[in-house]
């Protein structure tokens, strides 16, 4: 098995008052291995993007420990350890219109890295990987001195994948990277990542609500609900034999380009219930965790 | 057969920019009977809302024209009517349900009154009280618990999904024989889709309303349609049965977009088809094909000569040259082809 990359254990987010917290993240565990992708489903409101946000040190963190490549990413650091880090991870975010600044051009936005990190000594070096990361993202070196409002959303989308790649990461985070795209350009957006992921080993945390794509670009996927990790398994293992009822009611209800089994399909209700057992990760069959009581576990797992 | 209930003959709508003429909506024809739905799809920019849109004359005029055609709903063109006539037909006849719930509801206004505003307007012979039942009536029907307590609440009080109930529950207030669906689930999760397209479909069963629906997701199509309308670039590319359209597609475009689907069932972990380029600029539309710099399968005549619709089937119909006796032929591309066949194996295999 490859290495693990990063380790999120009991990781906890709340919000509001101590008093009246949110709990948006309700002690999660789960590692990246190398070279992966992870997908993290679940509807809205279930966690997720704060999920990625606090691995990413947009938040800090209530309770838990993110770990990466063997440190701590919430322990006090140096200025130094700082940048450091930031070089190794970063996220690609949700729209294209609102992510890209639009004062500057696009050869400006993937430049920002480098300029904090003093990457470069000349002009030329610079201008010779702006046009570098451009062409690996599908654009033209020209674009460069273009701003964001003269791209389409596909477009601008590959802008903030380029911006994500300039300081070469190990690890990226991908928060609903392709939702706010039409069809034909969320496939081409995904097979650029594949096409990255291949030529630069990159391991990828991608989150999104629509399971078709996930399960597509996923080698294992993450099942979120009200906080917490539900079911956590291979891509294939979760979508063909999903144990936790919520995990079920979710995937009834992808509708599949395929009329004949949609007229038929009946919906999957879940209810979530409560009970006052002890609830943990119970591993059900190897690498295929689900959350729940012993006995729900035996319930749900003929 | 049912009745024809909408028929929309060669519609053109252009819109006024600096820029240029936009033309939005470049010749659409389409039919639409009793009790059935019709499911336009289409990228954005493909004019599938102007469409819409200009069946209800919500496009604004100026900077909207209406460059030709006519819209006929029940034997009567709309194109002409003033809009005082207009206002009659909407809601009464013919209703919309908007794609965003958060921003289609008035935040100042009570969910009860937004919903007795549209009753009371419409028959001018009913009392307020009377409004009131009817209304809590619609809120019970589209499934929203505790009706009472839900109709004196302000919008902000309501999640997404019963936003966009209370949404339906409005178009549907004063019984309209055609209701247009513009993106009604793009903005909900994957579990509240579901329960607002079974609730659409109940609605429709009961009261043998006709439905546009309009979305660019596949999935949503296979689920909802009896008959589909593929649109590109302001105009409709491939038209039929909604079998027609998933089980033997005919239009390169239209395989584009099975293609960029990826397909869950037969577990292919193979790239992603995809259509390459963008849509065309409206302000020149290409001489032409208005798909051909993106077709593969392009021939010379298809940057000479815009193709008419061919004829597949008594229901299917496909605007390519591709279907003309002369041309080569061009087979399904594995890919889609594959899918397909894993698809009626499947459905041949649960029908045993």
């Amino acid at each position: 098995m490859a290495n693990k990359l990063l380790e999120v254990k009991n990781l906890k987010q709340h919000f509001g008052t101590s008093s009246n917290p949110i709990k948006a993240v309700d002690g999660i565990t789960f590692d990246v291995f190398e070279g992966e992708t992870l997908g993290l489903v679940g509807e809205s409101g279930c966690g997720k993007s704060t999920t990625g946000r606090s691995i990413i040190r947009l938040y800090d963190i209530t309770d838990g420990q993110v770990i990466f490549k063997g440190k701590d990413i919430h322990a006090s650091k140096s200025r130094q350890e700082l940048k450091e880090f930031n070089r190794e991870m970063q996220m690609i975010f949700q729209d294209p219109y609102a992510s890209l600044n639009p004062r500057m051009t696009a050869g400006e936005i993937i430049a920002e890295g480098f300029d904090i990190h003093g990457l470069y000594k000349n002009k030329k070096e610079r201008r010779d990987h702006i046009g570098d990361l451009l062409e690996a993202v599908g654009l033209n070196r020209e674009h460069a001195n273009r701003y964001a409002h003269e791209f389409s959303g596909g477009q601008r989308q590959r802008i903030g994948i380029a911006r994500a790649l300039s300081l070469n990461p190990s690890f990226i985070i991908a928060d609903e990277p392709i939702s706010a795209l039409d069809v034909s350009i969320q496939a081409q957006v995904v097979n650029l990542l594949k096409k990255l992921q291949k030529e630069r080993n990159l391991t990828y945390l991608f989150i999104a609500h629509d399971l078709s794509m996930v399960k597509y670009i996923s080698d294992r996927i993450a099942v979120m609900y009200r906080g917490r990790i539900v079911e956590l398994g291979e891509a294939d293992e979760i979508y063909n034999n999903p144990i936790h009822p919520y995990t079920k009611s979710l995937l009834s209800a992808v509708p599949l380009p395929d009329p004949l089994t949609e007229r038929k399909r009946t919906r999957i209700q879940y209810s979530h219930e409560e009970t006052t057992e002890e609830i943990k990760v119970h591993e059900v069959l190897p690498n295929h965790f689900v959350y729940g009581s012993d006995n729900q576990i035996k319930k749900w797992f003929k | 057969m049912s009745k024809k209930l909408l028929e929309v003959n060669d519609l053109k709508i252009n819109f006024k920019t600096y820029a240029g003429i936009v033309q939005a909506v470049r010749g659409v024809s389409f039919e639409l009977y009793e009790g059935e739905t019709l499911a336009i799809v289409g990228e954005s920019g493909s004019g599938k809302s102007v469409t819409s849109n200009s069946i209800m004359k919500l496009i604004p005029q100026p900077p909207g024209i209406y460059a030709g055609g006519e819209i006929l709903f029940d034997g009567r063109d709309l194109v002409p009517l003033s809009e005082k006539e207009m206002a009659k037909v909407r809601g009464n006849d013919i209703a919309m349900i908007f794609q965003d719930p958060m921003t289609a509801l008035n935040p100042t206004m009570r969910v009860g009154r937004q919903i007795t505003e549209v009753i009371l307007k419409h028959n001018k012979n009913v009392s307020n009280a009377e409004a009131k039942d009817r209304a809590i009536k619609l809120l019970d029907l589209v499934g929203i618990p505790m009706p009472e307590k839900r109709f004196r609440q302000y919008p902000h009080e309501f999640s997404g999904g019963m936003r966009q109930r209370v949404v339906i529950a409005i178009a549907l207030a004063a019984d309209p024989k055609l209701l247009i669906a513009d993106e009604p689930t793009t903005a909900l999760d994957v579990t509240i889709q579901a329960q607002i397209l079974e609730l659409m479909k109940d609605i429709q069963k009961k009261s043998n309303t006709s439905i546009i629906f309009i979305t660019h997701d596949l999935g949503v199509v296979a689920n909802v349609a009896d008959r589909v309308a593929v649109m590109y670039a302001g105009q409709i590319v491939e038209y039929g049965t909604v079998n027609d359209i998933f089980y033997n597609p005919r239009h390169p475009y239209t395989w584009g977009l099975l293609g960029s689907m990826p397909d869950l069932k037969n577990n292919v972990k193979e790239e992603l088809r995809t259509i390459p380029g963008s849509p065309p600029d409206l302000i020149h539309p290409p001489k032409g094909d208005a798909f051909a710099a993106r077709n593969e399968f392009a021939m010379a005549i298809d940057y000479e000569q815009e193709p008419p619709m061919f004829k597949i089937s008594d229901t299917h119909y496909a605007k390519t040259w591709l279907l003309h006796p002369d041309a080569p032929e061009v087979p399904i591309p594995d890919a889609v082809q594959q899918r397909i066949d894993g698809y009626l194996k499947e459905a041949e295999e649960n029908g045993k």
